[in-house]
């Protein structure tokens, strides 16, 4: 419909609607992994030996592979910001996808991760480390692959068309969000031993 | 040539779709906030029906044991159990939920602050179409092999996580799906809420001068966001255990049931005040415009609210005094739990005062506001013994519990949403009500209400466990007293849905024949009421109202009119 | 958010890598070292997350341009995260211990702990066979 919205356009407290409606996303996802970090957490202290000894079998490697990933695509999803700013289509579009490429390496990683992790016999009814484990780096699986899905739409639709400039550093806030959670599920889950 | 006739007829037709709008487009996948409200309004209602309806027939299982229930037939004790369960989901994430927060929130949030919308209006819209797509699922659970989730609605583990525990194998995973995908629908509206008034609100409105139902919504919005991440973790694992078999909350395997308590209660208990602050809003709404007084204590009120928040989050263990958490951890949550006794007292007294001193008028929507006032208070008394850790001990999981809550519940979600149409109807279909068939629908309500859950209360200090199918079977519990008492609150029931009559017909012929309210029948000073009533697309036309001054001048010294609409301009400095 | 001079991002980002390798590096020290008890512990919480929370900082701080963003957007974050400490030490006193005051787990954590080396040694017996995980899972269910 042709018919814009003047509600959309106000901006009371200074941040843009769209980035203020990112903050509380961000919000309320931060309770949903740090409720269940902490209910990890408790689990852990409640399991030393026997979880310890569970989680020395995840592979530091990849983990610290997909840490560097993640590091790496925020760094470019934050260029992409910057390009953005400059109103820079090809610029924007170029980092954005480069940022997409890293999350694929990240979930390429992960995927044979968790191929020989569970042909290796820990699968998510091993024991509840490793329910915990599938759960948790699951459900941020789950949160990289929609970023990286809305990241293509926000390229190839909007950026494409040069018109809402300020989507790219809204996704991006989510994109280090995510980057953020997997800075504390890379302890957690692979160097805590 | 073909291309360029066929670019012409789409533009032709774009332009009247925006004109003339088709059914589906208008009502069904409208973006207008209003029709969302509308929606979450109507869905909440037929819900509302159904809990009744479920209500009724498990209150005639008790008392009238094994006989056969007009209107249903015999019922079996897994039948009882899914009826209680879902009675329960229903009426707060079905009812209490959509009605108060999306219904509210949605109709009333954009016109009170002054803007043409919600600043998003698409999200909106997809927030309303995944909570009917959870109210499908939970209906949809009755009709799988074994029936509908029977665990109550706290759902605790181990019965909930293992199908042969609680014998439903797709009920309980339904059951769990509907709860998450309603939550998910909360939170897409919620965040909608929370931004719309913090940047889209009109101009010169200050922070103070926003009306007290938006600052309700808005804090419980933001509550039942804070609150609900650990039991969407939760309901992840749960679901986990329920369908795949993974042992997140079975204790033989280093799972941890109590835990499951944690998560369901960290959210569970915010989310009484995610529902009892919207209808807090709604009476000072009411009370202040039919009492024609300035609200009492605005800041305080206020203040208070935000205390409530934030110590809603500190309170969750009391639910689980008598389930294994530690003793020296009861202290705590039996001291939190009194304290916040104290921010609620103070919002009711507050009414109370705003009272004091104005001109009343008794209209069916400050009758329903006024009994809200009353009888929440009993409710929230009955909470005193429930919080202490020692009397809970005793009382815990008797029908005291029960007829607490409900007097928290019903005054919340019942009587306070009936203030609210009311006092609304009028904004939101362009008529009044019938106020004679309005007030026999409160009388019946209140009456029948209170005949419900008094019995109660006695009976659940005398000892009655709430999760029994039959009586009958237990001599203690078995007396001719004890049953009276039964079935005068099952036919208390009888009379407070008989009394919804009046209102659904008062409501249907209302829409069509009610007297015209014109824009401001009840000479109230908000924003909604300077809009045309129904509000076309857009609400204010093409200039958006400023605000010069708080939402409730009424009575003003040195004024002709006892009211002064928020975007009045100030006369040029009359001395 | 224009108008202000953005902070040297790569500065930050090789900051950012040279934590995390000393985060990776360094319960990887503690073994070499051959620590025990306490300084282990010390060594391992401080570098693996002491720097997860300096890391998080700087991401949030530069990346997310928390430090100039207006005032409500880290009350936000803030006030979630605070949330979880209430969460997790509300439901520490019990979740968090294998017996309290008035009740005991029954799940016996020598037990677990057996089985799992157990699993092990089984492992390094017939590696990769597609066998050996069907035979762990059902030891597992017959605990």
């Amino acid at each position: 419909m042709a018919h814009q919205i003047v509600a959309t356009g106000r901006s009371r407290t200074g941040i843009p609607t769209g980035r203020l409606a990112v903050w509380w996303i961000i919000g309320s996802e931060i309770v949903i992994f740090g409720g269940l970090i902490a209910t990890y957490l408790l689990n852990r202290f409640n399991h030393g030996p026997s979880w310890s000894a569970e989680a020395a079998h995840t592979n530091t490697f990849i983990g610290a592979a997909n840490t560097f990933w993640l590091l790496t695509s925020s760094l470019f999803v934050v260029f992409a910001h910057a390009a953005s700013e400059r109103q820079d289509a090809k610029k924007t579009r170029m980092w954005i996808w480069l940022t997409i490429m890293l999350g694929g390496f990240f979930m390429g990683f992960k995927s044979y991760e968790y191929a020989t992790e569970i042909l290796h016999g820990y699968t998510i009814f091993t024991s509840n480390f490793w329910s915990f484990y599938y759960l948790a780096t699951g459900l941020h699986g789950f949160h990289v692959l929609c970023g990286m899905v809305i990241m293509a739409i926000i390229a190839e639709n909007d950026i494409k068309n040069e018109r809402n400039w300020h989507r790219v550093e809204n996704i991006g806030l989510y994109w280090h969000f995510v980057d953020i959670v997997w800075i504390f599920l890379f302890p957690l889950m692979y160097i805590a031993k | 040539m073909a291309e360029v006739v066929h670019v012409e007829v789409g533009h032709g037709e774009h332009h009247d779709d925006h004109h003339e709008l088709s059914f589906w487009s208008k009502y069904i996948f409208s973006t207008d906030h209003k029709i969302i409200g509308f929606q979450y309004m109507f869905t909440g209602m037929a819900m509302a029906l159904i809990g009744g309806y479920f209500a009724y027939v498990f209150r005639m299982q008790l008392a009238f044991p094994g006989s056969s229930i007009p209107f249903w037939g015999t019922l079996s004790p897994a039948a009882y159990n899914s009826l209680v369960t879902n009675h329960g989901t229903i009426m707060i994430f079905w009812v209490a939920m959509p009605v108060l927060i999306a219904a509210m929130g949605n109709f009333l949030i954009p016109l009170m602050i002054g803007c043409d919308d919600m600043v998003f209006p698409k999200i909106n819209r997809l927030s309303y179409q995944i909570f009917l797509l959870s109210a499908i699922v939970l209906l949809a659970s009755f009709f799988v092999p074994g029936g509908a989730f029977g665990g109550a609605w706290t759902s605790y583990a181990p019965l909930s996580a293992k199908a042969q525990y609680n014998s439903t194998p797709f009920g309980a995973p339904l059951w769990l799906i509907a709860v998450t995908l309603e939550i998910v629908a909360f939170l897409l509206g919620g965040i909608n809420f929370i931004t719309t008034t913090m940047n889209a609100r009109a101009k010169g409105m200050k922070i103070y001068d926003i009306p007290m139902i938006v600052w309700m919504i808005v804090i419980a919005s933001i509550l039942f966001m804070c609150s609900v991440g650990p039991l969407v973790a939760g309901a992840v694992m749960l679901l986990f255990d329920q369908t795949l078999g993974t042992a997140f909350f079975d204790a033989n395997a280093g799972g941890d049931p109590v835990l499951w308590q944690h998560l369901f209660w960290f959210f569970g208990h915010p989310e009484v005040y995610v529902v009892l602050l919207p209808a807090m809003g709604i009476v000072a709404e009411v009370t202040c415009t039919f009492a024609r007084k300035k609200l009492f204590s605005y800041k305080l009120i206020l203040y208070s609210s935000i205390g409530l928040g934030i110590l809603s989050f500190f309170v969750w263990a009391h639910h689980q005094f008598i389930s294994g958490v530690d003793p020296r951890a009861t202290y705590l949550f039996t001291t939190t739990t009194l304290l916040i006794s104290i921010p609620v007292a103070i919002m009711l007294f507050a009414f109370v005062a705003t009272l004091y001193g104005g001109s009343i008028r008794f209209t069916t929507a400050m009758l329903f506001a006024l009994a809200f006032t009353g009888e929440f208070l009993l409710g929230g008394v009955t909470g005193i013994w429930l919080g202490s850790s020692g009397t809970d001990i005793y009382l815990h999981d008797t029908y005291f519990v029960l007829a607490h809550f409900h007097y928290t519940f019903v005054p919340i979600a019942i009587i306070a949403t009936f203030a609210a149409i009311y006092y609304w109807f009028p904004k939101m279909f362009g008529r009044k009500m019938n106020e004679s068939w309005g007030k026999i629908h409160f009388w019946g309500t209140i009456i029948g209400f209170n005949g419900i859950f008094i019995p109660l209360f006695i009976l659940g200090a005398g000892g009655q466990h709430r999760r029994i199918y039959n009586f009958q079977n237990y001599p203690d519990l078995a007396g001719a007293d004890m049953q009276d008492m039964r079935v005068f609150a099952t036919m208390s029931l009888i009379v407070m849905l008989v009394s919804q009559i009046p209102f659904l017909i008062n409501f249907i012929v209302s829409i069509k024949r009610g007297e015209k309210a014109g824009k401001n029948p009840w000479k109230a000073n908000t924003l909604e009421w300077v809009a045309p009533s129904p509000p076309p697309h857009g609400n204010f036309g093409p200039v958006l109202p400023e605000v010069y001054r708080g939402p409730y001048e009424y009575s003003v010294d040195g004024r002709e009119k006892d009211y002064w609409p928020q975007n009045e301009k100030p006369e040029p400095e009359a001395s | 958010m224009s108008g202000h001079k953005h902070p040297s991002y790569l500065k930050i980002y090789f900051t950012l890598l040279i934590l995390f390798i000393v985060s990776v590096l360094g319960p990887e020290m503690a073994h070499v070292l051959g620590l025990e008890g306490v300084p282990r512990a010390l060594l391992v919480l401080s570098t693996a997350f002491g720097i997860a929370i300096w890391k998080a900082y700087l991401v949030c701080a530069y990346f997310m341009h928390l430090k100039v963003e207006k005032i409500y957007a880290p009350y936000i974050l803030l006030a979630c995260l605070s949330l979880l400490f209430v969460f997790f030490f509300g439901t520490a006193t019990d979740a968090m211990f294998a017996n309290g005051h008035n009740w005991v787990k029954k799940y016996s954590e020598d037990e677990a702990l057996a089985e799992v080396i157990a699993r092990d040694e089984h492992h390094e017996d017939d590696h990769g066979h597609s066998e050996s995980h069907d035979e762990s899972h059902n030891e597992e269910k017959s605990q």
